[in-house]
């Protein structure tokens, strides 16, 4: 690990009609799974969005493996990748060319890309399916065709919105068995969810965020002495941390 | 009345107040569901869905209304005079007419049933529920009968009231022939687009269907004007009508043929006839289908596009971003037989210029005039397509997010997907030109000018007034904003009209080339993107 974090937020602030990010501060270590928390409309979204250069933000910086993501997004863009929880791929597109498309837009070397690829299709079970168009494809298989049009650039940081939402068990399980994968190759996922069970299990660390802002960081056990509930569930933890930030 | 006030009336007759007048389930009750929704979905794509915009939509539809029947008068007043008794090229004239009109309609129809088949939106709701479907399949037949019938005295209205007002009260029967044009497209498009399920099944129907009803209006048109180039070297469908060839080729006139123009001109024995017969095959559509309606609709919604396999190509090719971006809209266009067949649509239209060109050849003088007619309709059609073309790049790109966080500057995308539309109109034209360039070199430069000019202009309107969709709502991209339907149509127009008054060698080409930019000057300037 080196001493540059995967993405650094200072002072990050957007309003739509109302503050939805405020002034937030997250620091995101280099080769961790970080797992975002929060309730609906806390702006765990609008952050990630920004992070991944979808939406400029009105104040504060972002930083991305040292790279000033505002003063240099191309570079920034290179080293990242984003999967929302609404897969949006070509429906006319074969699995096997929407990741050529993607590899283009990365201007990857073509032969390193398509071993990627095929890696890819295979680690994900798209192998039935790498040539045939997407336009029938189950939100499951979709969000994996996603997901590996996400990953064959081989992207340093791996920003996720909520990237199991609507996936059966099994298809759930290889998506969560290939981003452990990337982070034990040295790769940073960060990730929202509400399923707190997989923020539990799978993340180093975790931040709950609410009314835009960060209002606990660290590891569940962490969490856990923070909020003074010892044994307690994550679940349980989240909602008090949601509860005692509501009432302040 | 206003339509603020129409509005709150018809919400509070449509709403509880309605529903509380008829039994739950009642043929009354499915109609008032349905009145409901209609009126609230029109409201809404006459304003944008933004409130307050109802007295702007009162005053434009006033002020075109006015406008129309000042046209119509001007193209319409010499039919005024035509008796109870007409002599045989006027009824050919009015049942050409009608036959236009009966043929936009049933491609009008066939649309709202394939609509009404798979857009999948409440059917879960009803067919799960202990109510009978029938009803309310009968209402939705009834309802797309009536959406044609008023959208077609909508459009007649202002020719109706000119000859109402200059002719006489009689005109008035051409009222009930539209009410019959409306009846019997609404039943031959439920009839025509259930044998299609029957015959090619409901996977198949929706894009098969989509394509018959653009063909159906496209085809009865450019069919007449085929036969008036090749019959006179115009591109006037009513030199066709009015030409000695027809009227010596069609019955005489007391056929039965002429029932429906001389309910049109007053005769109420002929109009209690077409009434009579249209009203029939409205409700015997009704009958026969309405209770079949469900099991279509279930058939429809249990439709997979699933097992299109792609043949395999030898590994991954080395692109620029550029070139994947505009390689990826060439793909995606070519791969979508709808979307090809609505932009060949579009081509198809300059069939009969094309024709005329054709015909041209022999005759020099001709030649040089038939420039003024084909360069405006080619600048004409390449401003449409480029259009469309521009939306789906620009607007309809379904992975946004991807395209976006692509390590790419945003105005290398916009060029891409820019040069993707301009290639796409080059390939188009590109032929049309060559032809044209045999004719008249002049004339080549000036259309490739004025196609380059329009299409660009309608690319820069799209990307002015861009708003993320995905593709499949290319057909709904007019109702995003008003603003920009319009400053593309007129766009195109005034490329159009200065690429023809160039052709003829004018500067006057000028006035119509600074109402273009003046155009694009204001679309820029009214556009929620001003980059």
């Amino acid at each position: 690990m080196t001493n540059t974090p995967a993405l650094a937020i200072r002072g990050l602030a957007k309003s739509f009609d109302r503050p939805a990010v405020n002034g937030l501060d997250l620091t995101v270590r280099t080769g961790e799974f970080y797992s975002l928390l929060g309730p609906n409309g806390a702006g765990k979204t609008t952050t990630l969005r920004m992070v991944a250069g979808l939406l400029p933000p009105d104040a504060g910086s972002i930083h991305i493996c040292g790279v000033d993501a505002l003063r240099d997004p191309v570079e920034a863009k290179r080293i990242v990748a984003w999967v929302s929880d609404e897969p949006m791929i070509y429906d006319k597109l074969t699995p096997y060319e929407y990741l050529e498309f993607v590899a283009g837009l990365w201007s990857l070397d073509a032969r390193v890309a398509e071993e990627r690829a095929r890696e890819l299709i295979d680690w994900l079970g798209l192998g039935p399916h790498a040539h045939e168009r997407c336009e029938g494809f189950s939100k499951g298989t979709r969000q994996k065709v996603a997901l590996a049009g996400a990953l064959v650039h081989a992207p340093r940081v791996i920003i996720l919105d909520e990237p199991l939402t609507g996936l059966d068990a099994g298809s759930a399980r290889q998506v969560k068995r290939v981003l452990r994968e990337r982070v034990d190759g040295g790769a940073t996922v960060i990730m929202t969810t509400h399923i707190l069970e997989v923020a539990e299990r799978m993340a180093d660390r975790i931040g709950v965020i609410a009314g835009g802002r960060l209002i606990a960081e660290g590891t569940l056990d962490e969490l856990r002495i923070q909020t003074g509930r010892n044994h307690t569930s994550l679940e349980d933890t989240f909602l008090a941390l949601v509860a005692e930030q509501q009432a302040a | 009345m206003t339509i603020s006030d129409m509005a709150h009336v018809l919400g509070r007759r449509t709403g509880s107040h309605f529903a509380g007048t008829c039994a739950a389930g009642s043929l009354t009750w499915f109609a008032g569901h349905e009145l409901r929704l209609a009126w609230r979905d029109w409201l809404s794509m006459m304003t944008a869905g933004r409130r307050g915009r109802e007295r702007i939509v009162a005053f434009a539809v006033t002020a075109f209304v006015v406008f129309a029947h000042v046209l119509a008068y001007y193209f319409i007043v010499r039919y005024v005079h035509v008796g109870t008794e007409p002599d045989k090229p006027a009824l050919i004239v009015i049942t050409g007419s009608v036959l236009l009109s009966w043929s936009l309609l049933m491609s009008q129809a066939m649309e709202s049933v394939t609509r009404a088949f798979y857009a999948r939106s409440d059917f879960d709701l009803i067919l799960s529920s202990p109510v009978a479907v029938r009803k309310l399949f009968a209402v939705r037949i009834a309802a797309i009968a009536f959406s044609s019938i008023v959208m077609s005295a909508l459009l007649a209205a202002p020719i109706v009231n000119v000859l109402v007002m200059q002719g006489g009260a009689r005109w008035l029967g051409a009222y009930g022939v539209v009410i019959a044009m409306g009846a019997t497209a609404s039943a031959c498009a439920v009839a025509l687009t259930v044998a299609m399920f029957h015959v090619i099944g409901p996977k198949r129907t929706r894009l098969i269907a989509q394509i018959v009803a653009a063909v159906i209006a496209a085809v009865f048109i450019i069919g007449l004007q085929v036969a008036a180039i090749l019959s006179h070297g115009s591109l006037s469908r009513m030199v066709f009508l009015e030409s000695d060839t027809l009227i010596a080729l069609v019955p005489d006139i007391d056929s039965v043929l002429w029932i429906p123009a001389r309910a049109a001109l007053g005769d109420l024995w002929s109009l209690a006839i077409t009434l009579g017969i249209s009203l029939a095959m409205l409700g015997a559509a009704i009958v026969v289908f309405s209770a079949r309606f469900g099991h279509h609709a279930i058939a429809a919604s249990s439709v997979s596009a699933s097992g299109t396999r792609q043949a395999q190509h030898a590994g991954f090719r080395r692109r620029s971003p550029a070139r994947t971006l505009r390689q990826k809209e060439w793909t995606l266009l070519l791969r979508d037989p709808w979307l090809v067949s609505q932009t060949l649509m579009q081509i198809l239209y300059l069939l009969p210029p094309a024709l005329l060109l054709w015909r041209s050849y022999g005759n020099s003088g001709e030649g040089t005039g038939a420039l003024v007619v084909l360069v405006p309709v080619l600048v004409m059609a390449a401003g449409q397509l480029a259009g469309g073309l521009a939306w789906l790049a620009i607007s309809g790109e379904d992975a946004p997010d991807l395209v976006a966080t692509a390590p790419i500057l945003a105005r290398q995308i916009i060029r891409a997907k820019v040069e993707a539309v301009l290639g796409a109109i080059a390939i188009a034209f590109a032929p049309f030109i060559a032809a044209l360039a045999f004719l008249s070199v002049h004339g080549a430069l000036v259309a490739a000018a004025g196609i380059l000019a329009a299409a660009a202009a309608a690319t820069g309107i799209q990307f002015w007034f861009r708003k993320q969709a995905t593709r499949r709502y290319f057909r709904h991209r007019q109702t995003a904003s008003r603003f920009a339907t319009f400053a593309e149509a007129f766009s195109s127009i005034s490329w159009a009209a200065t690429a023809a008054v160039a052709a003829g060698g004018s500067w006057l080409a000028l006035f119509p080339a600074a109402i273009g930019i003046a155009i694009l000057f204001a679309a820029r300037w009214m556009s929620p993107h001003k980059a």
